[in-house]
């Protein structure tokens, strides 16, 4: 009972392979209400499978992925009611090339959670403005910078009202400028108690925003510390290695 | 050097127009010149001019194929939009994943091999014979009727091989956008997959309607007086091919319009969507 109010998401020995190659290795994590977790980790290490895994758009091998309590990767459970409660922004955007801003934005809340025209397009403007791209409602993703279309992900995401954001590396296709905007909007959802968990290499992005930082390698999180502790005094040897290696490319 | 009002990039892409447009323009005149100077020269010309362009015979058969073809056009109009019906059905049953759902795939897969090995003229000859031949009663032995049917399930197999194709190239990430907010897979196929597939495969699809266009001609073959069977009416009354070339040119007549047009809906629906073209 009482795992159900202080346990958002828990990720019990959570495993996924591609064939041969083992991504995930037996993940453990807690994540509280509210709290904001920053992965990070080389290339290929996993961090988007493992959100994508969250989201169940892939299916786990083994273990449990538990949404308030209840394990939302049973084999057969129907996933679409746990995923309008979870909102994911990919790192690619995956925005639908045939619609306005607009479109894109309203599409969900009509279709799934029977909003009114009105009522979801009144929502989804009011969402473009918070955003800052009110002139661009009527254009369409091709038409529209990274930085814009990465904004209008994040704004499709929000229109579900979702408990938790998946946030997979939403900064890596901005320009500095645009990434301290679209940290606005990160900030402003921390601040309003949204759960989030974040895969990222920007360390200055992980260390700002997140409560807990943890560090994927080869499918396991080998270290999980408040970026305070967690940057100053890595634990693990690998996590120390790959920390330099950052420092060293200039990227903390 | 530049115009007044004209940048230099106009003034550059004016060049080039005319450029093109110039040796469009000779390469035409010099091909259709030699064809005109050097045809007539054949030993033949004579008499293929006679039986095959003969103004008279023109003359004499052209209306009576304009409204035989009204028929034409008549089971196209009632043929097409059973065929993109049928033909997005079947395509939706082989994209289908749930495995539950897997002898709907194994029933869509098997017809549209079945359907696309069979040359058009077969599967008329055999379901506008074979059918009223089980001995059906009055509307129901109709050649109209069995002719449109061949038709309808030979060019589904050919639609439905289209859209899939269309659905198929729709990249997966797509797909997770659409389902990570929570549709359904009908919902996400309705709303996000299908929109992008018809849009990608309307040239083919025109491709195809231009082809069953042409072969509707073909049910001729199990009755119906359409434009093709008039014109082989017409040439044997007067022993002369041109009704032949009269219904080639009301065939022209139609297809051709019909292929620009869609061109010109593509080239709008690309400009409205996207940036700039890459040259
Ligand atoms: N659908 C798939 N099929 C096969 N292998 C996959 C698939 N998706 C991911 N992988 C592999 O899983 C590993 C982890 O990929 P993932 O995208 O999760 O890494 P990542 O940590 O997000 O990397 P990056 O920081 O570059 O985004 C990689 O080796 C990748 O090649
Ligand atoms: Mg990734």
């Amino acid at each position: 009972m009482s795992t159900e109010r202080t346990v958002k998401i828990s990720l019990q020995d959570v495993r996924k392979s591609f064939g041969a190659r083992h991504v995930l290795n037996g993940i453990n994590l807690d994540i509280k209400p509210s709290e904001v977790i920053a992965f990070i980790g080389s290339s290929g290490s996993g961090k988007s499978t493992l959100l994508r895994c969250i989201n169940l758009l892939e299916t786990i091998d083994d273990g449990a992925i538990l949404l308030d309590g209840i394990d939302i990767s049973e084999p057969g459970l129907n996933p679409d009611p746990y995923r309008r409660r979870i909102g994911m922004v990919f790192q690619n955007f995956n925005l639908f090339p045939h619609m306005t801003v607009l479109e894109n934005i309203a599409l969900a809340p009509r279709k799934v959670l029977g909003q009114s025209k009105k009522e979801a397009d009144d929502h989804a403007r009011e969402l473009i403005d918070r955003l800052g791209l009110s002139d661009r409602a009527d254009g369409y993703p091709d038409q529209l910078s990274g930085g814009q279309q990465q904004r209008v992900a994040i704004a499709r995401s929000l229109a579900m009202n979702p408990e938790v954001m998946l946030l997979d590396e939403i900064t890596s296709a901005l320009d500095p400028e645009l990434v301290g905007e679209v940290l606005d909007v990160v900030r402003e959802l921390k601040s309003n108690g949204m759960t989030m968990l974040l895969a990222t290499h920007e360390m200055g992005f992980a260390r700002e925003i997140s409560d807990r930082v943890c560090f994927l390698h080869q499918g396991q999180v080998l270290e999980c510390a408040p970026p305070a502790e967690f940057f100053s005094q890595p634990q693990h040897e690998r996590t120390q290695q790959f920390l330099q290696r950052v420092t060293d490319a200039g990227r903390l | 050097m530049s115009q007044p009002g004209v940048t230099r990039r106009q003034a550059f892409e004016r060049r080039q127009k005319r450029r093109s447009v110039l040796i469009a323009l000779t390469s035409t005149v010099i091909v259709i010149g030699l064809v005109v100077a050097l045809v007539p020269q054949t030993p033949g010309w004579y008499k293929v001019k006679r039986s095959f362009f003969n103004g008279e015979v023109f003359n004499d058969t052209f209306s009576k194929l304009l409204s035989a073809f009204v028929k034409d056009i008549q089971i196209f109009l009632w043929c097409a939009p059973c065929i993109l019906i049928w033909g997005m059905t079947l395509a939706v049953c082989r994209s289908v994943r749930t495995p539950a759902l897997f002898p709907l795939r194994l029933f869509a897969t098997a017809y549209t091999d079945i359907f696309r090995g069979i040359p058009v003229i077969l599967t008329i000859l055999l379901v506008g014979f074979g059918i009223p031949g089980l001995g059906l009663s009055r509307p129901w032995n109709s050649p109209y009727l069995w002719g449109s049917v061949a038709l309808v399930l030979a060019y589904s197999s050919y639609v439905a091989e289209v859209f899939r194709a269309g659905i198929e190239s729709v990249h997966e990430s797509q797909r997770a956008g659409a389902r990570s907010l929570g549709l359904s897979s009908g919902q996400t196929l309705q709303f996000v997959i299908l929109p992008q597939a018809v849009r990608r495969v309307i040239p083919p699809l025109m491709n195809d309607f231009v082809s069953l266009q042409k072969d509707v001609a073909l049910i001729s073959l199990i009755g119906p007086i359409e434009i093709l069977r008039q014109a082989g009416i017409d040439k044997s009354k007067y022993a002369n091919f041109t009704p032949y070339v009269g219904a080639a040119i009301i065939f022209l007549l139609l297809t051709i319009p019909e292929t620009r047009f869609v061109d010109h809906l593509m080239t709008r629906e690309r400009r409205r969507t996207s940036g700039t073209a890459v040259r």
